[in-house]
């Protein structure tokens, strides 16, 4: 004899409840969260040192928290732009959790944060999963790894509120096919905005902080359809 | 790896209902899995054995269900599989897919609970618990 019980439960559920709290918290405080992801080596470490050293030029305080498997490496180079930076070794996760990254903002994060900058553990499967608290979910593809990108990580791009193409400068060589790319995110997440950014160049710079700000303003962010999940 | 954070989740799930309604074991969990949410199901098999040892769940089974991703275009009024890698574009108009109808869930769906180990007491209906993210 068995009993069977009908328990309805999201498995996640935990975290999001966990990232609506946080979201709340931090934008009652007036700090609005950016969350980056992509694979590793796409320039996410990169493009936040440009963008969080423009953002110390414009005098938009902003810090940052980096996380990675091992090595504080990512730290190092961030901090570099003279915004506070927080380095989080993972210890083999493979993902951050909205917990876990509450419970590594107490007692650090400063106060009058405008923008915090997470970059995600490089990878596209699960970090898009976990809801982190952020305002805006920005996902991270660089020219050379191929225009079915989100095809193939149609979950990362299809939550994406935007879409930053990393290696312009390199997009020549690597014969990266735009319109393609384009027309492949379109598919997965329509109407996300996507545009193309190069350290090297200087092409997009200032671009996250700005798209950070508004969405810290209040503008209206990106809903893609694969949130619009049917309750 | 993510599989083993999502099998830790359910047993944990799974060991707080048991122990509301005085189960001492279980059978089965029933999960579904959405073909969008990004959950390998042979690998959250085999967490899910790692993850039961020593709990309440030890020596379960884990069934999983994969669920087709599929969407709605209000305007058209249309339902499509979005297929894999997922179309969200209506196959009549073109344009975005209004919401996603199914495709993301991951979530347990039964428990059955191993014979004879309700402790008194405990309801003899099955019981509901409801929750959304
Ligand atoms: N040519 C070129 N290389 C870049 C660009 N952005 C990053 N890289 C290089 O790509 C490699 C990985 O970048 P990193 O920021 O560490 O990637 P992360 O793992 O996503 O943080 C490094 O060698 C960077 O110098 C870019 O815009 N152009
Ligand atoms: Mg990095
Ligand atoms: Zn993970
Ligand atoms: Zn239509």
């Amino acid at each position: 004899m068995c009993r069977v019980v009908d328990l309805q439960q999201a498995v996640l559920a935990k975290n999001t409840m966990a990232a609506g709290i946080l979201r709340s918290e931090l934008t009652a405080r007036g700090t609005t969260v950016v969350n980056l992801l992509s694979s590793p080596g796409s320039g996410k470490t990169a493009l936040l040192e440009r963008e969080l050293t423009i953002a110390r030029e414009r005098a938009v305080p902003a810090a940052a928290l980096t996380a990675d498997l091992a090595t504080e490496n990512d730290a190092v180079r961030l901090s570099r732009s003279g915004v506070p930076v927080k380095q989080v070794l993972t210890d083999g996760l493979c993902h951050l959790e909205a917990d876990m990254l509450a419970g590594h903002l107490h007692n650090w994060l400063p106060e009058d944060t405008r923008l915090l900058f997470v970059e995600n553990v490089g990878n596209l499967v699960c970090p898009a999963s976990y809801d982190l608290g952020e305002t805006l979910r920005v996902v991270l593809a660089s020219v050379t790894e191929g225009e079915d990108k989100p095809l193939k990580y149609p979950t990362a791009f299809g939550l994406a509120h935007l879409v930053i193409v990393t290696k312009a400068d390199l997009a020549g060589p690597a014969e990266f096919d735009e319109a393609a790319f384009r027309a492949h995110v379109q598919q997965v997440n329509p109407g996300v905005e996507v545009v193309l950014s190069s350290v090297r160049s200087g092409q997009g710079a200032g671009l996250l902080v700005e798209r950070a700000l508004a969405a810290a303003e209040g503008a209206e962010v990106h809903a893609p359809v694969m949130a619009q999940a049917r309750a | 790896m993510h599989e083993m954070s999502v099998a830790l989740s359910v047993v944990d799930q799974v060991e707080q209902a048991a122990r509301a309604r005085g189960a001492l074991g279980v059978q089965h969990v029933h999960l579904d899995i959405g073909e969008l949410a990004g959950v390998v199901s042979d690998s959250l098999r085999f967490c899910f054995g790692l993850a039961c040892a020593g709990t309440l769940l030890e020596g379960s089974e884990l069934v999983t269900r994969s669920v087709p991703g599929s969407a709605r275009c209000a305007p058209c009024g249309r339902t499509w599989d979005t297929g894999m890698p997922p179309d969200m574009l209506c196959p009549d108009c073109r344009a975005a897919a209004t919401e996603l109808v199914a495709g993301r869930e991951l979530r347990i769906t039964e428990v059955r609970w191993a014979a004879d180990t309700a402790a008194p007491g405990s309801p003899a209906q099955p019981a509901t618990i409801l929750e959304e993210s």
